[in-house]
């Protein structure tokens, strides 16, 4: 055999960040005691009756206005129905033929910095199910509800996917979107953003789709590429040693870095969908779907594009501020005290302070400088006052005490040096303490000029101007 | 002077006002006539004698103080398909034999706000699935007309006991004829509202597009009592309507010159009892000595209810009773072994025969390969039978013809057969798929056993067909009837 490739589609589940769940008033915040969240409506008692969260019908509008899908003024909830414990009415409230959003599109950047549109087919309301706890009950099972009725969007791809590479980038998309909308709070930990992914192989050129598999519950990028990865050398090395492959179910074992099969088509359960008679058709009015379409915020392509525009930045610089809303708002609000230097609060955001948050686990939201003193700080380069170098060792104190650049500049006299008679007298001690080396240089070693750039600046604690420097030096040991 | 029993809701009410009695001496007055006959008739699973009578003394000293609603200390009963806050809410099931409800259903809750008092819950055939009231897991409701005769179902036992004056009125629910058919089994006025006039939350599901609330009283008067308050919107049930509820009692005394009565042609084709028939026609003509005027119409389709009803009704219980697992709350078998064993053992040990067939029915009907030619095509055909009717309204007011096939049958007797058992619902079960409000209203004996007329009308036509019932029951007095041994 020659070459494969892969096909991948995903179903994404992201919990919308409403208040009270999505057919109850109780509270949907995470991390409560067991049960102490579930309403009667969530534990599926006898003679309870679903109610529709408004709030969820909007965020689910949101994400389809975002990406460009159908909304439908018309659509239905279905019961899927099947036993499990974590399961309280025996059946999920979902949407199955009629959902809310239909025929979307996304666009991603791969590595190359080509671009590639995937399609969404999908996304529909739905609701959560509880969690069974396996461990701590000697054998016996515990069922926590508090998550049960959490509203999820389950957003369903087109298999345009070719590698886990590209679905890590859509689902990195998505990710971003989400969370631009405030819809989700992404937080893939505690489980409000995961993935299945269905993936299947074929010779290059077949048109035809290969079985597919589908590996359940992903929820950290890292796995989605791990486990793609692993599932499509499982399925070439399947094909290609003669064999065939099964439509199953599978899941990911991180530890091993492998998938296992769970159970084939034949063991599949038949959820017996219909149409919930507790629900009415759910109806959207052009009205109201324009209400909800004002409230979009800029989308991320669209501020990139303007950032590309209006600040002269490279696309791909672009793309990285605006990965997250809050980055987006750092950067121009730095730009906006600093009256432009965009270049310059571009680089300093993705390369310092980037570094610093990354150190320490934090999100732009928890830096410890804000936009004004990071502008501050940036000012103070802009204006010659401090080097580029000095002013990363400013940034550190700055991140570590808590002062701003000027405090920390003026306490610890880094002004710099910029009056070329100073900077002149140093740079003749400095010749006339190496002698030997002024020797060499003029006799055509200039490899030593960085040594004497080097003397010049130790002499100045740093705070020479290295442009001034450089230019002064040459001069002198010309001669 | 009468006995109190002997009076209606509505003249009990007038009389609590008039302080003729207190709300106490009429709770204690009912409570021991249930004492007395309850043993016989089996028509209550509970009674909450306490609660009934700190709620007749709160109802006493508001009624001291001139205020309250109109159904202030009267008592009543309801269907144990309600739940009620602390009180045991079985649904006539071993499922729920252990269950006491946290929670008010609307419906008793708000009965319970204007004043009514609870004598208690009624039994009922099993998940308010037969017509005979002998799926009970806690035994058949004995006919109070005959001992030997069921009383119908499914709420069999409310029917009961209005019919033997252990409680003035009760609530009941009616998904494809429960209500109507026990009414019309024990000579009472019955009344299933439109689909959506009555809340169904905390009403326990048999099929959810099916069922609603309603009641079974010994007149129209008194059924429109109790509609007044349990009618109305509740945010608490997506399918409730947001319609303004009419006075129905202002409405009950209209002439009812030049009403358009739709006799139903296929209610009289073959099936139908000769003698019940005779008494039928019998009331249409009392209709046309009121100045009403009979029009023979036809819907054809109406001869496909009963299947449709059967491929609907078990495909939404097959999933409405997918929570009873022995999870969270109710039956559990004991020792489960796993997960699987306690499934099939909770629900195996804790369903009655004919809630498991139904289950099975409906699960097959929703079941890939089978949905399109069964549960798809039950709701093409409900969708004809509510067109047939829609036409039919176009020409007349409202439709009569009989509620049951025939008075009622022997405890028993139908046991073995679920078709013929089925067939008893097969007047009843097309306002329920369209979806309309219907009533039945004695209209006489066959030997010593009562026949109901059954009246249907449009959406949200209750105040009509209470004011064509009560136009009916002025002329009349067999809804006056008190079975033997009960007077």
């Amino acid at each position: 055999m020659s070459s494969w490739e892969a096909v991948i589609g995903l179903e994404i589940h992201a919990q919308l960040a409403t208040k009270s769940k999505i057919f109850s008033g109780a509270s949907t915040a995470y991390g409560a005691a067991p049960n102490v969240q579930a309403s009667l409506v969530d534990l599926g008692y006898p003679g309870v009756l679903p109610v529709l969260n408004r709030e969820a019908v909007r965020m689910a509008v949101k994400f389809g206005l975002a990406i460009g899908a159908n909304i439908a003024r018309r659509s239905i909830f279905a019961r899927k129905n099947y036993f499990y414990p974590d399961l309280p009415k025996g059946y999920q409230i979902s949407q199955y033929e009629k959902p809310i959003v239909e025929n979307g599109r996304l666009e991603i950047v791969l590595e190359d910095g080509s671009r590639k549109t995937i399609g969404i087919t999908r996304a529909h309301l739905e609701e959560d199910a509880g969690k069974s706890l396996h461990e701590d009950f000697h054998g016996l099972t515990g069922i926590d509800l508090n998550r049960a009725g959490t509203p999820l969007i389950e957003i369903v791809s087109e298999p345009d996917m070719r590698s886990a590479k590209e679905a890590v980038a859509y689902m990195k998309k998505i990710h971003t979107l989400v969370r631009y909308l405030e819809i989700c709070d992404g937080n893939m930990q505690e489980g409000s953003f995961r993935c299945d992914a269905n993936v299947s192989v074929r010779p290059v050129g077949q048109e035809k789709f290969g079985t597919r598999c589908e590996i359940k519950n992903l929820n950290s990028f890292r796995f989605v590429e791990r486990a793609i990865n692993y599932e499509i050398a499982r399925q070439i090395q399947v094909l290609e040693s003669g064999g065939t492959i099964q439509q199953e179910t599978r899941l990911f074992d991180p530890d091993k870095g492998e998938t296992r099969a769970l159970r084939t088509k034949e063991e599949a359960n038949d959820y017996r969908y219909f149409p919930d008679p507790d629900l009415l058709p759910l109806v959207l009015d052009d009205e109201f779907i324009e209400s909800v379409r004002r409230t979009l915020p800029e989308l991320p392509d669209e501020k990139a594009a303007r950032y590309v525009e209006q600040f002269g930045l490279s696309a791909y610089d672009a793309g990285v501020l605006t990965a997250s809303r809050e980055m987006g708002d750092y950067f121009e609000s730095v730009v906006a005290k600093l009256n432009g230097h965009a270049k310059l609060a571009a680089n300093w955001v993705m390369g310092e302070l980037s570094g610093a948050l990354n150190k320490e686990n934090l999100d732009i939201t928890q830096s410890r400088i804000d936009p004004t003193r990071l502008a501050g700080l940036l000012a103070r380069i802009v204006d010659q006052t401090i080097s580029g170098k000095i002013a990363k060792d400013v940034f550190e104190q700055m991140w570590n005490e808590g002062l701003d650049a000027d405090t920390i500049i003026e306490s610890k006299g880094l002004r710099q040096i910029t009056d070329t008679a100073a900077i002149e007298q140093v740079i003749e001690a400095v010749m006339a303490a190496h002698p030997k080396q002024l020797a060499e240089y003029r006799s055509g070693k200039e490899k030593l000029f960085g040594f004497f750039v080097g003397q010049v600046m130790k002499q100045t604690g740093g705070k020479a101007n290295p442009a001034q420097v450089n230019e002064l030096l040459k001069k002198k040991l010309a001669g | 002077m009468t006995e109190l029993h002997h009076h209606t809701l509505a003249e009990l009410a007038a009389g609590l006002r008039a302080r003729r009695f207190s709300s106490v001496e009429l709770t204690k007055h009912f409570l021991e006539r249930i004492e007395r006959f309850n043993p016989d008739l089996n028509a209550f699973i509970t009674v909450t004698a306490e609660r009934a009578l700190e709620a007749a003394e709160a109802a006493d000293r508001q009624l001291a103080a001139g205020e309250g609603s109109p159904l202030l200390g009267v008592p009543i009963a309801h269907k144990d398909i309600f739940c009620t806050d602390g009180v045991l809410t079985t649904c006539a099931s071993r499922m729920l034999s252990n269950f006491v409800s946290p929670y008010d259903a609307t419906v008793v809750e708000r009965l319970s706000q204007a004043g009514a008092v609870s004598l208690g819950k009624t039994n009922m055939d099993e998940f308010a699935m037969g017509s005979s009231n002998e799926t009970s897991w806690y035994g058949p409701v004995k006919n109070p007309w005959d001992p030997t005769k069921v009383p119908g179902g499914s709420s069999g036992g409310s029917a009961a006991a209005v019919a033997a004056r252990v409680v003035p009125a009760a609530t009941g629910t009616d998904t494809g004829g429960s209500i109507r058919q026990p009414a019309a089994l024990t000579g009472l006025t019955g009344l299933k509202p439109t689909y959506g006039r009555v809340s169904r939350y905390g009403m326990i599901a048999f099929a959810s597009s099916l069922d609603q609330a309603g009641t079974l009283t010994q007149t129209a008067e008194d059924a429109a009592l109790l509609l007044s308050v349990m009618a109305g919107f509740d945010p608490r049930d997506s399918t409730s309507v947001e319609a303004p509820v009419p006075d129905y009692l202002a409405a009950l005394d209209q002439p009812l010159q030049g009403l358009k009565i739709g006799v139903v042609k296929e209610f009289f084709d073959e099936g139908l009892d000769e003698q019940s028939a005779a008494l039928v026609r019998e009331a249409l003509k009392q209709y046309e000595k009121l100045g009403a005027r009979l029009i023979e119409v036809s819907l054809p389709n109406l001869p496909l209810s009963v299947p449709a009803y059967y491929v609907v009704a078990p495909a939404e219980c097959s999933s409405n009773l997918a929570r009873f697992d022995g999870v969270r709350f109710g039956y559990r078998c004991e020792n489960p072994v796993d997960l699987l064993d306690m499934y099939t053992r909770s629900r195996g040990e804790g369903f009655g025969p004919e809630v498991k067939r139904r289950i099975m029915t409906g699960t097959y009907v929703l079941s890939a390969g089978y949905y399109d030619a069964y549960y798809l095509k039950a709701q093409k055909v409900r969708r004809l039978i509510a067109d047939d009717f829609a036409k039919a309204f176009t020409e007349v007011d409202v439709l009569m013809g009989p509620t049951t096939p025939a008075p009622a049958f022997d405890i028993g007797a139908q046991g073995d057969d679920p078709i013929k058992m089925y067939l008893n619902d097969i007047y009843t079960i097309g306002a329920n798929l369209a979806g309309l409000p219907a009533m039945s209203i004695p209209c006489g004996f066959v030997g010593h056993l009562p026949v109901g007329l059954q009246i249907i009308g449009p959406h949200f036509a209750e105040a009509k067909l209470l004011n064509v019932a009560h136009g009916y029951q002025r002329e009349t007095d067999w809804h006056k009837r008190i079975p033997r041994g009960y007077e």
